[in-house]
């Protein structure tokens, strides 16, 4: 966590429904100790991502919001973009 | 239409099988030399048809020995593959209601409601037979090279 109290989640290889469960548990450890204002999950590192990645990201933003922080999504390739864009998550995290 | 290849894999319905079912399944797909995006449709699908045995069909079974995932994969001659998964757990009673986007049974373990719906958007044609207590199959047809031809 930067002093901005931005806390910057980097991600990497596929995150489906196995991984996402024991992600979400480590980050919202790590949220409920840090209370970061804004949480950047970086996918510049993942390869693929099934809707699992959906609820990862929709599930801390609901969590985030109710700390009053915000969610971004960073490093989305087209696959993903697509994904999140389908689920209409866009629509209340910045995904770039 | 001549089938030119086909494969099976059974496994038994294991989060860790995810990534193992969808690399088969891009694996076989090779052959035909797909584009990335094509890749990454079929290897969604595959992902989301397994995970759902795992977190949907099979979420009443204790034991292991009963949770089983049949995959079948078959590449026909125009290269279209298709691909069923099938498992014998506890069935959709409501296909149509399932389909709806954003709609889940199990929104306390994050699952989003988009499976079936991506699945659709991403084959070019998604099959869905199913009954309650006896199991579900999920047909898909996804054709490889189809778009470099219109």
């Amino acid at each position: 966590m930067n002093k901005d109290n931005t806390f910057i989640y980097a991600l990497g290889g596929e995150i489906d429904h196995h991984c996402a469960v024991k992600i979400r548990h480590e980050l919202d450890g790590m949220i409920l100790e840090e209370r970061p204002q804004v949480l950047i999950f970086d996918f510049s590192n993942v390869r693929f991502m099934d809707s699992s990645g959906i609820g990862l990201v929709l599930g801390r933003y609901r969590l985030m919001a109710t700390l009053g922080g915000k969610v971004i999504v960073n490093g989305s390739s087209k696959e993903i973009a697509r994904i999140f864009k389908m689920s209409g998550v866009d629509k209340i995290v910045e995904i770039n | 239409m001549n089938k030119l290849n086909m494969f099976r894999l059974t496994v038994p319905a294991l989060s860790r099988n995810e990534a193992f079912c969808r690399s088969t399944a891009i694996a076989f797909a090779a052959q035909a030399d797909p584009t990335i995006e094509e890749i990454a449709d079929i290897k969604t699908i595959m992902s989301e048809a397994v995970t759902n045995c795992i977190v949907h069909a099979y979420k009443d079974e204790p034991l292991l020995k009963n949770r089983v995932i049949y995959i079948t994969g078959v590449q026909l001659e125009d290269n279209t593959f298709k691909f069923t998964v099938k498992d014998k757990g506890c069935g959709i009673s409501d296909i149509k209601q399932a389909m709806q986007p954003l709609f889940t049974t199990d929104a306390e373990n994050e699952r989003s409601g988009m499976g079936l719906p991506i699945m659709q958007a991403f084959s070019d044609k998604l099959k869905i037979t199913s009954s309650p207590g006896k199991g579900t199959t999920v047909t898909f047809v996804k054709r490889i090279g189809g778009r470099n031809e219109k």
